[in-house]
């Protein structure tokens, strides 16, 4: 197993971007870290800057101001590191994808390395994404799309057509 | 004694290796007890460890118009402090006549560095949340020191010393009246000192979110947390051996083990605090410490003159 991978994925760090979303992710994601599930058992803690962070947890729809601002955030995190979309938000955009200020899926100019669907996903559904997540690592399946060859994805704002 | 000992002395036992095994082990007790307090498993042993390999492994970042030289020296001046500090405490404490005199009064001095480098640290990266950490901590500095040495002071009159091998060896304050109240003191200031819950408002999650140490990343803020995982082992030792030193020395298993659990009950009293109390404001923690703990080590200062 690769020395990165391990000395990663046994101490995550948790940042959470909220992205104009109605708020219910956010609160399964709280849900999530609260003592009933106990994700410290794993090294999983929520830190409150993204320079602390390793998992960039990503929920809501982003519109074309707050797609700006996650880009930003997402140039200040210490590589390597991870992106989990949370909420089908973040997948298909649903109900709010054909809105004014909705243009384009996040995974279009964030590197989003795994989604967890579900309006919104309970935290069962996030555990399970994230104990997925942490054995493709482990078992090389899945590189952090951080470390990957960035070129498919549009390198600022202006060219994502965001603005 | 020939220079190259004292580098291994700095870097493995007691200083750098054995501290910060020993403050990480503390940190993982600490976030054992807090787990076990909400009802929940914790982590595990090695957590403590596996957060500053990945760290290590970590990218720098260094903010673009910040002092970077600073930046980057303040973690390393902390560390270094906490180190010293832990090693000239270590090895009186191992041997009673490797004590010179003032060694304390370096100790006390050595024991504010950390603080001093959280400061540096978070002025350096020039981040508007970090300054307003770094500010808070420059005044809980201001208030918590002055009793922290009043109190410091009451071991030096009963000894009537101010080496450390001498306060160990005598008889310990804490059976005097001025030496139980001087050990309630430190034990505030301790917390204070370690910015843990309830003045824990240079990182103040909530408000400051990370508030001095969140522009580091990396093996910098690796650095940052081994210097705090070391003063949260140190600071309990110190008042083991400034309070209860004629307990605490002397041959055979029985003072060993005794220093032992006295460390233990201060560090279980810091940690059941830190989860029983809310995170209190700045000017009620200045209040709080240049009001009645000044006034109760003023008064254990007296106490000890007088020979009580």
């Amino acid at each position: 197993m690769n020395r990165t991978i391990n000395a990663l994925t046994r101490s995550l760090n948790v940042f959470h971007l909220a992205g104009s979303a109605c708020n219910n992710c956010d609160i399964e994601i709280l849900d999530a870290l609260t003592p009933r599930y106990d994700l410290e058992r794993f090294g999983i803690t929520l830190v409150g800057s993204i320079r602390h962070a390793d998992v960039l947890l990503v929920s809501g729809v982003f519109n074309r101001k707050a797609a700006i601002r996650a880009m930003e955030l997402l140039e200040q995190a210490p590589k390597p590191y991870l992106v989990l979309g949370i909420g089908g938000c973040p997948c298909t955009g649903l109900m709010f994808r054909n809105s004014y200020n909705w243009d384009r899926p996040p995974s279009d100019y964030m590197n989003i390395d795994a989604f967890v669907p579900g309006c919104p996903p309970k935290p069962e559904a996030i555990i399970s994404a994230v104990v997925k997540v942490v054995e493709g690592l482990r078992s090389g399946a899945l590189v952090p799309r951080c470390l990957q060859d960035a070129t498919e994805l549009a390198e600022t704002p202006e060219a994502a057509g965001t603005v | 004694m020939k220079s190259s000992m004292v580098l291994v002395e700095f870097l493995l036992f007691p200083g750098l290796l054995f501290t910060a095994i020993a403050g990480l082990l503390t940190t993982w007790v600490d976030r054992k007890v807090t787990a076990l307090v909400q009802m929940r498993v914790g982590p595990p042993l090695l957590q403590p460890f596996y957060d500053i390999r990945k760290l290590l492994i970590k990218e720098t970042c260094v903010p673009e118009d910040g002092a970077v030289g600073l930046f980057l020296l303040a973690p390393l001046l902390g560390l270094a402090g906490v180190t010293l500090a832990s090693m000239i405490l270590w090895r009186t404490l191992l041997n009673v006549q490797a004590t010179f005199v003032g060694d304390l009064i370096v100790l006390v001095y050595l024991l504010v560095m950390p603080a001093l480098s959280v400061m540096l640290g978070s002025f350096a990266s020039r981040n508007p949340l970090a300054s307003l950490g770094g500010s808070r901590e420059v005044k809980l500095m201001i208030a918590y020191e002055l009793p922290l040495v009043l109190a410091i002071l009451v071991p030096v009159i009963q000894a009537n010393s101010i080496r450390l091998g001498d306060l160990l060896t005598a008889q310990a304050p804490i059976f005097s009246l001025s030496g139980a109240l001087a050990l309630l003191v430190c034990i505030a200031c301790t917390q204070a000192k370690l910015t843990i819950v309830p003045f824990d408002m240079p990182e103040a999650e909530t408000e400051l979110s990370g508030g001095a140490l969140i522009e580091y990343s990396g093996p910098p803020l690796a650095m940052f947390k081994l210097t705090r995982a070391m003063m949260l082992f140190t600071m309990p030792v110190l008042l083991v051996v400034l309070f209860f030193g004629g307990v605490v020395s002397g041959p055979g298993w029985l003072p060993a083990v005794t220093g032992f659990l006295l460390w233990f009950v201060l560090v279980a009293v810091t940690i059941v605090v830190r989860n029983t109390t809310p995170r209190v404001c700045i000017d009620q923690a200045v209040r709080f410490f240049w009001g009645p703990v000044s006034l109760v080590a003023l008064v254990a200062v007296m106490l000890a003159w007088l020979g009580w």
